[in-house]
């Protein structure tokens, strides 16, 4: 017997879809459609069969840019879960009725622009910025390392502008945990390191995927904090999309590289998909 | 692009009263799309007041962004737009640029013969110069031991100096840097040779502070940088601020670079175009432009009024039009701007 068939879900969903399809999917399809086209003399597009730009995609000049933003995006996604997590593990731990603040806090950067976020960090970390001056004002006489424009500055403007993301992320599964399995773990005798690394982690990778997976894709297609706090002179993959839109006039090697980038971020989407639902399957069982 | 016009110039009365172009037709709206701040900040009002048409102005950021849309919408939309030159031969080579009728722009006479005359459009076939200059070097004389005078100055800074150099990101500019150095030609598509300026732009790097095009002078006037790769008319912008920056043209020369207007095929208000573009180039309107901007405009009659004190202010807006022929102008490169676009990433991805 077929099921029955309710069609609300499908008039709930349809604004969605059709506001999705028309202004992500197709734009998406078209720019894809344009990486298999030539590139005019003079920028533009010559509508003429070409494999020219996805064969320049695996340039090892490009492909080494590609490992390089994966570098930067890896790291910065990696040092925003643990920061994440931490804090979202002290929140979770918080007596209930003071989550709620604590959330707002961690989402209040959220509330001025992203570009107005990156900006005060260049006021902070330039050589005549704040945390130089406040060193002087300490009495610092010694020159002290070039903070600004440096990968460093990269990582920590893309951990910094997305931590919020993880924290929310991993606050869902962690204030979920019901508190009796980790007694449990506790009466059995195990000790809280044990409980943590066999109980608490094992249950909350969904959202654990699901913020690193965030920051990641988020990173590695960004172009502003690299071009701001990198100076220039980190070229990610982001900014060499950019560069090939707007300053090389390349549309079609443009869109190659998009095409490329948006695979890998489909992996990784699809990795932590099947990683959550693992972690949910198996919770389903052991219950 | 942030100029300050109110510390510069009085009375705006005296200039923008000058002109009503005879028999301007009904209304008309107008596009122009320019870089920011790189018009009196007024001149738009001044134009539409003066002629009754509406015209209204829309900006980019770069050649590059215009050159995209125009490009996309085969120049539809847009009515005259601000583009280097190398950037509106393409547009004549693709067939966007509309071929000029000077019946209609009388204030050509304006121009020094020389602008008239320019490599990449003698006779002002399809673009109008408005504003020129040159790439140089900008720094702070009361920071750095000795005054620059080579580009190798700025690629290979002395100890004291590395670190607290910049140079400009866009494409043909970062390259002319090495290409002059190296007394090759800023057109070059020598392959061996962009080979050499790439190694040269790559040992550069390490010594940059940063890759800026937009805040390099306000970097100088905090200090952090003491020497950057800069157009003239920007510098000017530091100096405003500073009177301890300066500008030099090292003596291995600089680029010509020369800022057209263009009006599009595709207009549908060509009347007003040319009238706007006639109106740029009366003598008031052009030097009340320079004055507000800080850049030289080719506009021999405009000139030649320019506040002496402008010119004891921002030596460079002083350069005789003679100098700046002297050097060679930055061309379309045609094919050979892949290559150039991709010498570029390849400097930007070293380490």
């Amino acid at each position: 017997m077929s099921p029955v068939k309710d069609r609300k879900p499908l008039y709930l969903m349809t604004p969605a879809l059709a506001w999705l399809t028309a202004f992500m999917v197709v734009p998406c399809l078209l720019i894809l459609a344009l990486a298999f086209f030539r590139r005019g003399i003079y920028g533009g597009v010559e509508y003429v069969f070409t494999l020219e730009n996805l064969a320049m995609v695996v340039d090892p000049l490009y492909a080494r840019i590609f490992l390089k933003s994966a570098g930067i995006a890896g790291l910065a996604a990696g040092i925003a879960v643990v920061v994440g997590y931490a804090a979202a593990y002290a929140i979770a731990a918080m007596p209930r009725h003071r989550q709620p603040a604590l959330l707002f806090f961690a989402v209040l950067p959220f509330w001025s622009n992203y570009l107005i976020r990156t900006y005060a960090w260049i006021v902070l970390l330039n050589r005549e910025g704040l945390i130089v001056h406040l060193f002087r004002w300490f009495g610092y006489e010694g020159e002290l390392p070039q903070m600004l424009y440096t990968e460093t500055a990269v990582v920590i403007g893309l951990v910094y502008n997305y931590l919020p993301f993880v924290i929310l992320a991993c606050y869902a599964p962690l204030s979920r945990l019901n508190p009796e399995v980790a007694e449990a773990s506790h009466d059995l005798g195990a000790s809280q390191w044990t409980t943590f690394r066999r109980i608490t982690l094992p249950m909350t990778v969904p959202g654990i995927a699901a913020g690193f997976v965030f920051v990641f894709v988020l990173s590695i297609g960004n172009f502003v904090t690299p071009a701001l706090l990198g100076g220039g002179q980190f070229q990610m993959i982001g900014n060499l999309v950019y560069a090939q839109f707007l300053t090389a006039n390349d549309w079609p090697f443009g869109a190659a590289l998009s095409m490329a980038l948006i695979a890998v971020m489909m992996v990784l989407l699809t990795a932590q998909t099947f990683a959550s639902e693992r972690a949910s399957g198996q919770r389903g069982r052991d219950a | 692009m942030k100029s300050d016009p109110s510390t510069l110039i009085p009375s705006l009365a005296a200039l923008c009263a000058t002109f009503g172009l005879a028999g301007a037709a009904a209304a008309e709206d107008l596009v122009i799309s320019n870089w920011d701040g790189y018009m009196a900040p007024d001149a738009v009002d001044s134009f539409n007041e003066a002629t009754g048409n509406s015209a209204e102005l829309v900006l980019h950021g770069t050649n590059e962004e215009i050159m995209g849309k125009l490009i996309a919408s085969k120049g539809a939309g847009y009515d005259v737009v601000f583009v280097s030159s190398p950037f509106a031969e393409i547009l004549h080579k693709m067939g966007l640029a509309e071929e000029l009728d000077h019946a209609k722009l009388p204030n050509i006479a304006n121009l020094y013969e020389a602008a008239t005359q320019l490599p990449h459009d003698p006779g002002n076939t399809f673009s109008v110069p408005y504003a020129w200059g040159t790439t140089g070097l900008c720094y702070r004389s009361d920071l750095l031991a000795e005054a620059p005078d080579s580009w190798w100055d700025l690629l290979t800074p002395s100890e004291a100096v590395a670190g607290k150099t910049t140079m400009l990101a866009t494409d043909r500019w970062l390259l002319a840097a090495a290409q002059l150095a190296e007394g090759y030609s800023v057109n070059t598509t020598d392959e061996a040779e962009l080979a050499k300026v790439k190694e040269d732009l790559i040992a550069a790097k390490k010594t940059l502070l940063a890759y800026d095009d937009t805040t390099f002078y306000a970097k100088l006037v905090s200090g952090e940088a003491e020497l950057v790769q800069a157009w003239d008319g920007w510098c000017n912008y530091g100096i405003a601020e500073n009177a301890d920056i300066k500008y030099v043209v090292p003596k291995e020369g600089s680029d010509l670079w020369v800022d057209e207007m263009v009006i599009l095929k595709a207009s549908e208000h060509k009347e007003a175009a040319y009238a706007f573009v006639n109106w740029m180039l009366d003598a008031g309107n052009h030097r009340w432009a320079a004055e507000n901007i800080l850049y030289k405009v080719p506009n021999e009659a405009a000139m030649e009024g320019l506040d002496p004190a402008l010119i004891e202010q921002y030596p460079n807006m002083g350069m005789s039009a003679e100098d700046l022929l002297g050097y060679e102008l930055l061309m379309d490169v045609g094919e050979a701007q892949r290559a150039y676009a991709k010498t570029v990433s390849e400097i930007k991805a070293a380490n």
